[in-house]
C-alpha cells in the first residue's frame, strides 16, 4: 500500500495511481487530498509523523530537505538513469551543500512540467489586426495599444491578496526579455547576495507601471479571484491573459477553437524566449515505508507512454521525462498543441519569483504590486521593497 | 523538539507547623475536599474544566513559550530570549496593521452596539409576538452562516461587476462604482460593513434579552409622564442596560483588535496593506513563513494590547452598574 497525499482540484495524479495499479496490481493505493494552501502547514507535520506519506505533493522544497524529511534521491536518479533526463528538468530540485538550489542532492521529481506565457482570445485578435504572434515587446504593446483603442479589455488577471497578485506573471516576463533568466534564478534560489533590484529589471517594472497606467489591465484587478479572471476571459473581457498551461483544460472547455498561446517575446526581434517553468513537485519522506515503489512510480510516469498521455489529458503540461520518450496525442484544436509547441522553442526556464521565500509572495510581491495598481508605489520602489522583505525573510 | 526539560506535577501538602499534630490537620483538610457537595461540584466542572486547560490554558502557555525560541515547528528549537519581541518592529508595517484594527473599532463595535440598540429597542417595542422573533432570527442568521461562504458571498456583491454596483448604476450613481474591497480607499470600510453584518444580530440578542429583564412598570410610569421613545430610551432603557451594553463592548472590541477570520475570507489583507491587521500577520508568520517564535511573540504583544484595551472597559461597565 502506497500512502500518497495529492493536491485537491488536480484529478491527473489519482489517474496516474489508478493505472499505475492496473499494471502492478500489488501497489493499492491510500490517498489523501489536502488544499495547496493547507499543504504549506501540514506538510512537515506529516513528513515528521511516524506513519509518514511515501508521496507527497510539496509546496515548497528547501526548508524540508533542510529539516531532514525528504528522502534523497540521487541513488534512484542513477539507478533509473533520471541524471540523462533533459537537464533542467532535475536541477531545480536539487540542493547543494549550502541549501541552495539549482544544483546538487536531488530531494524531489516533477510529474510535469508546467510552462507560462500569453493565452488569446482568436477572436478578439484578430479584431485587433493580429495575425502572429508579436516577435517583440513593442509588437505586443503596439497590440496593447489597439486592444485598448477599441474599446477591449487589453488584459485579463487576478490580482486579490487572496489569491495572490497576477500581475507577478506579466513582470516576470518583462524581467526575463530585458534581462538574462540566470540572475533571476540566482535571486529564486537564495545564491549569497542576488538581488531582484537590478537595472535591467527596473526597466521590465517600468513597462509594468506603464501598463498599469495605460489602463491594460482590469481597474479592479486589486478585487479580482484568480477564479474570477479566467471566468471574466472566458467570456471574452480580455484579449490577452498571462498564465500557465495548467489552465488548459478549463480554456479548452471553456472557449473552445477560441483560443491560442505564445512566448512572452523577447526585447529585440530574434532574441531568445524565456519562461517560467516549474515541475509539479512531489517528494518521498525521509522516512517512508515504501521509498522504492514511490521512486519507481516517478520513473513509471516519466517514461511509461499511457502515463505520459494520462498526464498531458489531465494537465496539458510537458510530462518531462527522457529527451527520446513518444509525445503524448493531443486533440485537434487544444491549445495544448500550442503550449506543448512552443516548449522546445524556449532558451531560458525560470522559477516563479513568488516562490524565492515562503512567504515573498504574500508579503512582497502581493502588497507591493496592488500598491502600484493603486498608484502608491513606482517601479523602483517595488523593486526596492521586495528586496528588503527578502532579506528580512532569510534572516529569520 | 522544544522540550528543553520536562516539568512533573506533583502535588505536595505543605508540612503544618500549626499546634494540633499534623496527621489531625491533614484528616481535616480531605475531609473537607471530601465534602460531598463540593466534590459533586467539582465533577460537574471538570469537563469544561479539563477542555478549558487543553484548549486554552496548555496553547496560552505553549504560545508563551515559543516566543522566546526561534522554531520553524519542525527542526529543534533555538532559545533566543527576548530578540523575537526586540525585532517585532520588522513585521512589515506592524503600525500600520495595529491603526486598521483600531479603526476596526468603530466599524465592529461602535456601529452594532450602536445599532443593536436602536434596532432591539423597536423590536422590542414594537414588535412583540412573531415578527420581533422572525425579524430576530433573520438578525442572528449571520452568526450561523459559516463564514468562508460569507465571505465568498460578500466578495461577489461587492465585486465591481457585483450586485451592489448593478443597483447603483440603476439609480443613478454610476459614479460611485468601484470594486469595494480592491479599492484602497473604500476596503477596510466595506470590510467594516460585513463585520456590522456578522456582528450585529449578536449584540440585538444579548440587548434584547436584557430589555426584557426590565421591568415594564418604569415604562408605563415614564409614559403615564408623557415620555416618547426616545426619552424611555435614553432615560431607562440605556442606563438599565449598562452591562449589557459592556458585555457586547468587550466583545466586538476583541473581535476588532483580534480580527482575522473576518479579514481573511474578504481581502486577507489587500489591497496593500490597507486592511492587514496584527492577526493575519501572525498567521502569515506562523503558517506560511514558518516563523513560529515571532508569531508566537506578536501574539503575546497582542493580547497584552487587547487586556489593556478591554480591561478598563469592565470595570467601566461593573462600576456604573453598580
Amino acid at each position: 500500500v502506497l500512502k500518497a497525499v495529492f493536491e485537491t482540484g488536480w484529478d491527473m495524479p489519482g489517474n496516474l495511481a489508478k493505472e499505475f495499479t492496473k499494471e502492478f496490481p500489488n501497489v493499492t493505493w491510500d490517498i489523501s487530498m489536502e488544499q495547496f494552501a493547507n499543504l504549506i502547514t501540514t506538510t512537515p507535520l506529516l513528513l515528521a509523523s511516524d506513519n509518514p506519506p511515501d508521496l507527497i505533493r510539496l509546496p515548497t522544497m528547501t526548508s524540508f530537505a533542510k529539516d531532514g524529511l525528504l528522502l534523497n534521491l540521487d541513488k534512484y536518479a542513477t539507478a533509473f538513469g533520471w541524471d540523462k533526463w533533459p537537464v533542467p528538468q532535475l536541477d531545480q530540485n536539487r540542493l547543494d551543500a549550502n541549501w541552495i538550489r539549482g544544483s546538487g542532492t536531488l530531494y524531489a521529481m516533477g510529474l510535469n512540467y508546467s510552462m507560462t506565457g500569453i493565452f488569446y482570445n482568436k477572436k478578439l485578435a484578430a479584431q485587433i489586426g493580429m495575425t502572429q504572434p508579436p516577435a517583440t515587446v513593442a509588437e505586443l504593446e503596439d497590440l496593447l495599444a489597439k486592444a485598448k483603442a477599441a474599446g477591449l479589455q487589453p488584459i485579463m488577471e487576478w490580482g486579490s491578496a487572496k489569491s495572490g497578485m497576477g500581475l507577478a506573471f506579466p513582470l516576470q516576463n518583462l524581467m526575463a526579455a530585458y534581462g538574462a533568466t540566470a540572475p533571476i534564478n540566482d535571486w529564486i534560489f537564495q545564491k549569497p547576495s542576488a538581488t531582484i533590484d537590478t537595472p535591467t529589471n527596473l526597466t521590465a517594472a517600468q513597462h509594468l507601471e506603464q501598463w498599469i497606467k495605460a489602463g491594460y489591465f482590469p481597474p479592479d484587478i486589486n478585487a479580482i479571484e484568480y477564479s474570477d479572471a479566467a471566468a471574466r476571459f472566458e467570456k471574452g473581457e480580455g484579449v490577452f491573459t498571462f498564465n500557465g498551461d495548467w489552465q488548459n483544460g478549463d480554456y479548452d472547455k471553456n472557449m473552445p477553437g477560441n483560443i491560442g498561446f505564445f512566448l512572452m517575446p523577447p526585447a529585440v526581434a530574434g532574441g531568445g524566449y524565456a519562461a517560467m517553468s516549474a515541475p509539479l513537485t512531489y517528494g518521498i519522506a525521509a522516512k517512508a515505508k515504501h521509498a522504492d515503489c514511490a521512486a519507481f512510480f516517478f520513473n513509471w510516469a516519466g517514461t511509461n507512454d499511457l502515463a505520459r498521455q494520462i498526464n498531458v489529458d489531465g494537465m496539458g503540461s510537458n510530462p518531462g521525462g527522457p529527451a527520446d520518450a513518444k509525445l503524448a496525442t493531443v486533440k485537434a484544436g487544444s491549445v495544448t498543441i500550442d503550449t506543448l509547441a512552443a516548449g522546445p522553442k524556449l532558451s531560458g526556464a525560470m522559477d516563479f519569483i513568488a516562490n524565492a521565500t515562503s512567504s515573498i509572495f504574500a508579503q512582497g510581491w502581493t502588497p507591493e504590486l496592488q500598491k502600484m495598481v493603486g498608484g502608491k508605489q513606482d517601479a523602483a520602489g517595488l523593486l526596492k521593497a521586495v528586496q528588503a522583505e527578502y532579506l528580512v525573510e532569510l534572516k529569520q | 523538539m522544544p522540550a528543553p526539560s520536562k516539568s512533573t506535577v506533583t502535588s505536595t501538602v505543605k508540612p503544618d507547623n500549626r499546634a494540633f499534630s499534623p496527621e489531625l490537620s491533614r484528616r481535616n483538610f480531605l475531609q473537607r475536599i471530601f465534602r460531598r457537595e463540593t466534590l459533586i461540584g467539582w465533577l460537574f466542572v471538570l469537563p469544561a474544566l479539563l477542555m478549558y486547560v487543553v484548549f486554552v490554558l496548555v496553547p496560552f502557555m505553549l504560545t508563551i513559550r515559543y516566543s522566546f525560541f526561534k522554531w520553524n515547528g519542525v527542526s529543534p528549537a533555538i532559545w533566543v530570549g527576548l530578540n523575537n519581541y526586540v525585532n517585532i518592529f520588522q513585521v512589515p508595517n506592524l503600525i500600520g496593521t495595529i491603526k486598521n484594527a483600531f479603526w476596526l473599532i468603530v466599524w465592529f463595535s461602535f456601529i452594532p452596539v450602536g445599532l443593536g440598540l436602536v434596532v432591539a429597542s423597536v423590536i422590542h417595542r414594537v414588535a412583540t409576538g412573531r415578527f420581533g422573533s422572525v425579524s430576530r432570527t433573520i438578525l442572528f442568521l449571520p452568526q450561523v452562516i459559516p463564514l468562508v461562504a460569507a465571505g465568498i458571498i460578500w466578495g461577489w456583491l461587492l465585486a465591481l461587476p457585483g450586485l451592489i454596483n448593478q443597483i447603483l448604476k440603476a439609480v443613478g450613481l454610476g459614479a460611485l462604482t468601484r470594486a469595494w474591497l480592491g479599492d484602497f480607499g473604500t476596503a477596510l470600510p466595506a470590510v467594516g460593513v460585513v463585520g456590522i453584518w456578522v456582528l450585529l444580530g449578536f449584540c440585538i440578542v444579548l440587548l434584547q434579552t436584557g430589555m426584557s429583564k426590565i421591568d415594564p412598570a418604569l415604562y408605563e410610569s415614564a409614559r403615564i409622564d408623557g415620555a416618547g421613545w426616545f426619552s424611555e430610551f435614553v432615560g431607562i432603557t440605556v442606563p438599565l442596560l449598562r452591562n449589557e451594553i459592556g458585555v457586547c463592548l468587550t466583545v466586538t472590541v476583541v473581535a476588532a483588535l483580534a480580527a482575522f477570520d473576518i479579514i481573511w475570507v474578504t481581502t486577507a489583507g489587500g489591497p496593500g496593506s490597507s486592511t492587514s491587521v496584527p492577526g493575519i500577520q501572525i498567521y502569515i508568520l506562523a503558517f506560511t513563513q514558518r516563523a513560529i517564535g515571532p508569531a508566537s511573540a506578536l501574539a503575546v504583544m497582542l493580547m497584552i494590547l487587547v487586556v489593556v484595551i478591554v480591561l478598563p472597559l469592565q470595570w467601566l461597565s461593573r462600576e456604573s452598574a453598580q
